[in-house]
């Protein structure tokens, strides 16, 4: 992804002085004057549901007792989760996410499952003692853990997040996550500026610390990895969901949150799960729309904003709290490439491009609900170009926040689903 | 330049005369295999060894061969070839050992080695011409006397003179002759050499025992014999109807004895019997009772034609004395130390007339690679197979060479131009992968295997008179193929099976390998001991291994 977005730049000096000059008087016109209205939301209610820890030893335990006992008695154990793709989810626009279908994979021991038999077995047991010592391990880390096991290590990062997927999967139906298993991701979750408050506690003190998302300065808050625990205030009116750090840079050095009272979200390419759940939290927390801002490309279309919205086939056992089901596609559509005169800003598409477009009309469930996103993309593969964020500075640096994302917002009922 | 006067018919005529055979081969002895120094040597051995090999087997005695190489001078040396054959009566010593073209074989309908009778008396005449000396012979038959000769060739006459004749009292065998003769050559090692001649020798005559020495050698190496009893004497029989050319009908029309065509045709040829004799003549438009000295070459291409278009049964195949199976796997094992051995025989067939039989064998991979065993209760063990000690030339090369093709016809290695031999050919028209063996389109397959291909037949249709390399016939290829194709058969299920082996050692190992791990996951989840992680991983190998047979 990076470098696609690193060609643009050249292209705004051949924006002509008149209309330079017409963007930067029209400036200062929209400031929105609406009543700010307080929103709170607490903690999420999931991270005080029950003893999830006491769960997560149970489920462990459960799983190599019952190794144990098939084994003893003579026959091959196995263990049994979820198939985790695409194939093996369902789209209901009444639940609004990507639903497990059932179907199971079966891990018997075998010859040729007898590593990943026993490399899940140990990653069972550093999950265990992790839980019971309130330790974590990030996903790199327990990799690195394995390099003391011997000939069961594993040779590749790769290999260890499959597995701990496959744990994952294996306890999702008891709510057990990653997260609750003490394995965290090291990538920190996207970046967030505007009127938000987030409330975190202290790890050590337990005190309340207080981030004040529009006090961050050229700065911005992080998004923890792990967000359950948080609490919030607000008295924006939307978020907008953005996909690069570029365009997220211009609005926030604008001060286009505060012009538009909302919140900023940069995603960074496909949102990390920590970045979905807070998104998640404060939508439904504090009943605000989010709207998505991305390219106008199939990667920003099938994989950034489907994700966001209703999860990913990967990670099906989780997308229940893991996705943003209210989501809104704002732009780019292959429709404002025609509305905002980006024809010549636009690339052509590669059959890397081709290739996933065709592939979500025929196999993406989510996309196949909605008849809108249907003709969208077909429409996008029948121009055969696609075009960036970044491109409206065809029109002059800020025409993005003075024209395209006013009027975009200005209509909201012809976002796409 | 300037303009040269043409000669006449009578000028030319002057110039005109008879050449001798003797002087037509010493002029183009490189059609007979001396075309140079290291093979002249190989093909003197080898003239003088098949004539043993013959003699012995043609008198019903285990043919025991001494062959020596004596260096003398940097590029001379002194060839012996000395067998317990029964000897040659003195009058025919100078025919046969001094005179080209003469022998019992050219003349026979019998398989044999040697077919013209030229290379025993070439080597000596090569020997006259390169050194000087024309060769020495010693021979003594059960009831003579031991006579000691010395011979020089008349290259003008095809003919030899004895220059001197001792008579013994004493040899040191019962019978036998020993042959002696010094050339002009090059001794050396590796492929194609003597020491590959004769090893493949000892190969398709396991009834033989050769004693060689060659220079660099410490002592005589020994060839033991595998199988103590001579092969069956083929029977001789009259050419096939199918195998005779036009020039060769005319010429035995010519030289009958019979006086109607019915009967010569009865006479002379083998499967003709009055009925196929009258189809013949009918189809020919002849009368039965024409004089056959008398048929002109017109009617003598009619004659040929209707023997072609009348159908005539095969000829019979007791002429044939293949070399039989066991035998085949018995002189493998005996030269070619494998961890596999396969052999196929066809039935007989015919080419041109000529009845033969294919046989092959093949020998499969190195011992003294890593072997596998599965014992009774399927456990598969790893055991180092110890090399067999093997002084002489390894016939088996590594997995990622071409696999070694040795050729025989008549139970005589064929060393050179392999490449243009029909054996060659049909072992690379043959799908060796169906069988295991990598093979790239139209070349020979690869593995550490041997093949070994002979024709038994009264007739081998040699490209050559060096008689190196085999004619690619259609029926013989034929042959050769669904020969290759059976031995070819056995050997795919053997390399399976090892594969298979070796597959599912390779799988335990793996299951031995993680195994453990299972257990230590288990016991730091559940807290139980080492004892009964022990028992579970036990269990547990017993468990995977038993859905695991072979």
């Amino acid at each position: 992804m990076a470098a696609k977005k690193t060609t643009k730049k050249k292209a705004t000096k051949k924006v002509t002085k008149k209309k330079v000059a017409k963007k930067v008087a029209a400036k200062k016109a929209p400031v929105r004057k609406t009543k700010a209205k307080l929103r709170k939301a607490g903690p999420a209610e999931r991270s005080g549901r029950k003893d999830l820890r006491g769960v997560a030893l149970d489920s462990i335990q459960e799983v190599a007792e019952d190794v144990r006992k098939v084994a003893a008695a003579g026959r091959l154990p196995d263990m049994t989760m979820p198939q985790r793709n695409l194939a093996n989810v369902t789209y209901d626009r009444k639940a609004g996410y990507f639903e497990l279908k059932g179907n199971m994979k079966t891990r018997t021991l075998d010859v040729n499952s007898v590593k990943t038999f026993a490399q899940t077995l140990r990653l069972m047991a550093l999950a265990k003692e992790m839980v019971a010592d309130e330790d974590f391990a990030t996903k790199r880390e327990a990799y690195y853990v394995s390099k003391n096991w011997g000939d069961a290590k594993f040779n590749e990062q790769r290999e260890s997040d499959t597995v701990l997927d496959d744990i994952e999967g294996m306890f999702s139906m008891k709510e057990v996550t990653r997260e609750t298993l003490r394995f965290v991701p090291e990538e920190h979750g996207g970046s967030v500026v505007g009127n938000l408050i987030v409330v975190d506690k202290d790890p050590e003190t337990g005190e309340d610390i207080r981030s004040d998302c529009a006090a961050m300065g050229s700065g911005a808050y992080t998004v923890p990895s792990s967000v359950d625990h948080l609490a919030f205030e607000t008295t924006a009116e939307f978020v907008l969901a953005i996909e690069t750090g570029g365009m997220f840079q211009r609005l926030n050095h604008h001060r286009y949150w505060r012009t538009a009272n909302c919140i900023l979200v940069e995603m960074g390419g496909v949102p990390t799960r920590a970045t979905r759940r807070f998104v998640r939290r404060i939508a439904e927390g504090l009943k605000l729309p989010v709207y998505a801002f991305v390219d106008c490309d199939p990667y920003g279309i099938c994989n950034i904003y489907r994700t966001l919205k209703v999860g990913s086939g990967q990670a099906a056992h989780v997308n229940r709290d893991f996705c943003v089901p209210t989501a809104q596609f704002l732009g780019v559509t292959p429709q404002d490439i025609i509305d905002f005169g980006l024809e010549d800003a636009t690339h052509p598409l590669q059959p890397v491009d081709i290739k996933r477009a065709k592939d979500a009309l025929k196999n993406d469930p989510f996309f196949q609900a909605y008849p809108k996103w249907k003709k969208a993309i077909n429409q996008m593969l029948k121009m055969g170009v696609r075009a960036e964020q970044q491109a409206f500075a065809k029109w002059g640096l800020n025409f993005v926040i003075e024209e395209y994302l006013p009027k975009k917002i200005a209509a909201t009922k012809n976002f796409l689903p | 330049m300037a303009k040269k006067a043409h000669l006449n018919a009578e000028q030319m005529a002057k110039t005109q005369r008879e050449i001798s055979v003797s002087e037509f081969f010493a002029k183009n002895r490189h059609l007979l295999g001396f075309d140079n120094q290291r093979k002249a040597l190989l093909t003197t051995i080898k003239e003088a060894v098949d004539n043993s090999l013959d003699a012995c087997e043609e008198a019903g005695i285990l043919p025991s061969i001494l062959v020596e190489i004596h260096q003398l001078e940097e590029d001379r040396y002194r060839v012996v070839i000395e067998d317990n054959g029964p000897g040659i009566v003195k009058a025919q010593i100078p025919n046969i050992f001094g005179k080209l073209l003469y022998g019992s074989k050219f003349h026979s309908r019998r398989q044999s080695r040697g077919q013209q009778g030229i290379g025993i008396s070439a080597a000596g005449l090569y020997g006259q011409m390169t050194c000087g000396k024309g060769p020495r012979i010693w021979s003594k038959t059960k009831r003579g006397k031991m006579h000691a000769f010395e011979m020089q060739m008349d290259l003008t006459k095809n003919k030899a003179l004895i220059t001197k004749d001792e008579e013994h009292k004493e040899w040191h065998q019962k019978e036998g002759t020993r042959f002696e003769i010094d050339i002009e050559a090059t001794y050396q090692r590796g492929l194609r050499s003597v020491d590959d001649y004769i090893k493949q020798t000892a190969v398709s005559n396991p009834h033989a025992e050769l004693r060689y020495l060659a220079p660099g050698m410490e002592e005589v190496r020994v060839y033991e014999r595998a199988i103590k009893v001579v092969p069956e004497r083929a029977d001789e029989i009259k050419p096939h109807p199918y195998g005779v050319e036009l020039g060769e009908l005319m010429k035995m029309l010519r030289n009958t004895n019979s006086r109607w065509l019915s009967g010569f045709l009865q006479e002379e040829f083998c499967r003709v019997g009055p009925k196929v004799a009258k189809g013949i003549i009918k189809e020919a438009g002849l009368g039965e009772r024409s004089y056959p000295t008398r048929i002109a070459r017109e009617e003598a291409n009619k004659l040929f034609r209707a023997i072609q278009k009348t159908k005539i049964s095969a000829p019979p195949t007791t002429c044939l004395s293949p070399i039989g199976e066991e035998r085949i796997k018995e002189g493998l094992m005996k030269e070619c130390d494998a961890d596999f051995y396969a052999v196929a025989t066809r039935p007989p067939a015919v080419y041109r007339g000529n009845p033969f039989q294919i046989e092959v064998g093949i020998a499969w991979g190195k011992p003294g690679d890593d072997r596998l065993e599965v014992d009774k209760t399927g456990r598969i063990t790893k055991t180092k197979k110890k090399r067999g000690t093997t002084d002489t030339e390894d016939l088996l090369g590594n997995a990622d060479e071409a696999v070694r093709v040795l050729r025989f016809a008549n139970r005589v290695p064929l060393l050179f131009q392999q490449a243009g031999c029909g054996f060659t050919k049909a072992v690379t028209q043959t799908a060796w992968k169906n069988y295991g063996l990598s093979q790239s389109k139209g070349a020979l397959p690869v593995g550490s295997a041997v093949i070994f291909i002979h024709m038994a037949s009264v007739w081998v249709p040699f490209t050559s008179e060096a008689k190196e390399a085999i004619a690619p016939y259609p029926e013989i290829l034929k042959e050769v193929k669904l020969a290759l194709q059976e031995a070819g058969r056995k050997l795919g299920v053997h390399i399976r099976k090892g594969r298979k082996v070796a597959s599912e050692f390779q799988k335990r190992s793996y299951i031995e390998k993680y195994l453990p791990h299972v257990g230590i996951g288990l016991q730091e989840i559940l807290g139980i001991d080492n004892e009964e992680r022990e028992e579970l991983v036990e269990t547990l190998r017993d468990s995977m291994e038993s859905t695991r047979k072979i």
